[in-house]
């Protein structure tokens, strides 16, 4: 479709998606809209709470372990939620490729990268699940919180709270896409996609996954850089 | 619709998905390298200067999120009306951090202002209490006490 047609085209006059799109990627959009707000409204809470509180955790200090760390070896704050964000950022890559090879008729393709997309996730959510662990191991959990504010003075439970709600609401949300992709992965060998004669539904659920790697965009930022 | 599908289309698809690929990639190890530049330097480092870094990372932090929503989510590509209909709503966002986030700012002043009681407790100096299992790193602890308390 040329540009000029595009231009030409009366979207509104009825007849046809004024969006261009099929209902159910139309529908998945307005799905994720709204889960933006719920996780704008979590994260905004938490920076406003944050801004009415005289001191903060260090971040670099809390989170600045890894698993099979020595005891006693230095502090290395950011090194597994950087891999963390590498391991997400890669499933979303292969996602994307398995949706792309959806548009292109590929199945081969779509099995090989829906394969790597949940490795991918059951990684990040084994990750999170060391991570929850080690913190509740020092003390850390709804309610409680170990850590003292960057200044040294006390702090209040508001941090481990907000870690532990926003990084669970987000982990389950990974948890639902991994689901998604193995539905996606047992639909695409049973060859459902095939007969339908095409692969829309990889997309959709591409959205999905995509999402969830932009929210971890922000939870890293906000929880573990600023 | 109109979409039409071809090996050259399917090079091109995956030549841009690599290309962003490597820009987040670069957008995040700035991020991380921006983060221990924080962390290795702050204690001789202007607030003004942190809050400058910080403002940074947050700007590439917006720019990661508009390369996976352009390109990841493929919105880039749709027709004007689907982009409208996703980022118009979205600009509530705007309205929604910059009243929020001044909203907490002004009650922390107005809580130091007037309640001073609730000022100075937030202004003691606490020690670091674990309540880990490790064995280790209680003893290190009470060690540690020790010291501090021949001082």
């Amino acid at each position: 479709m040329s540009t000029t047609a595009v231009q030409n085209t009366k979207w509104w006059n009825g007849g046809k998606s004024p969006f261009n799109l099929e209902y159910g990627k139309v529908m998945m959009w307005y799905f994720l809209m709204s889960d933006a707000f719920t996780f704008g409204a979590f994260l905004i809470s938490y920076g406003t709470i944050r801004f009415s509180t005289n001191g903060w955790p260090d971040p670099n200090h809390v989170f600045s372990s890894y698993p099979f760390k020595a005891e006693g070896s230095a502090a290395a704050p950011l090194v597994f939620v950087s891999l963390m964000t590498f391991i997400l950022i890669v499933s979303s890559v292969t996602m994307v490729l398995a949706v792309q090879a959806g548009h292109h008729q590929d199945k081969k393709g779509v099995v090989r990268n829906l394969i790597l997309t949940i490795i991918g996730g059951a990684m990040f959510l084994g990750c999170q699940a060391w991570e929850w662990a080690h913190l509740f191991q020092e003390g850390a959990w709804w309610g409680k919180n170990p850590f003292v504010n960057a200044d040294g003075t006390h702090a209040t439970t508001n941090f481990t709270n907000y870690f532990f709600t926003i990084t669970g609401f987000h982990g389950f949300h990974v948890f639902s896409g991994v689901i998604i992709n193995i539905v996606m992965l047992i639909m695409t060998l049973n060859n459902t996609f095939e007969k339908r004669g095409h692969y829309l539904m990889i997309e959709k659920a591409g959205l999905y996954w995509h999402f969830v790697d932009l929210v971890w965009v922000f939870v890293f930022t906000l929880f573990y850089l600023v | 619709m109109a979409h039409q599908y071809n090996a050259e289309t399917y090079a091109a698809a995956k030549k841009e998905i690599w290309k962003i690929t490597w820009i987040l990639s670069i957008l995040t190890l700035v991020e991380l390298a921006l983060g221990y530049w924080m962390y290795f330097s702050q204690a001789n480092m202007s607030h003004s200067m942190v809050m400058f870094i910080k403002g940074t990372i947050l700007i590439l932090m917006c720019a990661k999120a508009f390369y996976i929503v352009a390109y990841f989510m493929h919105l880039k590509h749709e027709i004007k009306n689907m982009i409208m209909t996703i980022i118009v709503p979205l600009l509530l966002f705007v309205w929604f951090i910059i009243s929020f986030l001044y909203e907490g700012n002004s009650y922390k002043k107005l809580r130091n202002t007037y309640d001073k009681h609730l000022q100075e407790q937030t202004t003691i100096k606490v020690e670091e209490k674990h309540h880990g299992t490790d064995k280790k790193h209680n003893t290190k602890e009470t060690h540690d006490t020790k010291a501090e308390g021949k001082h």
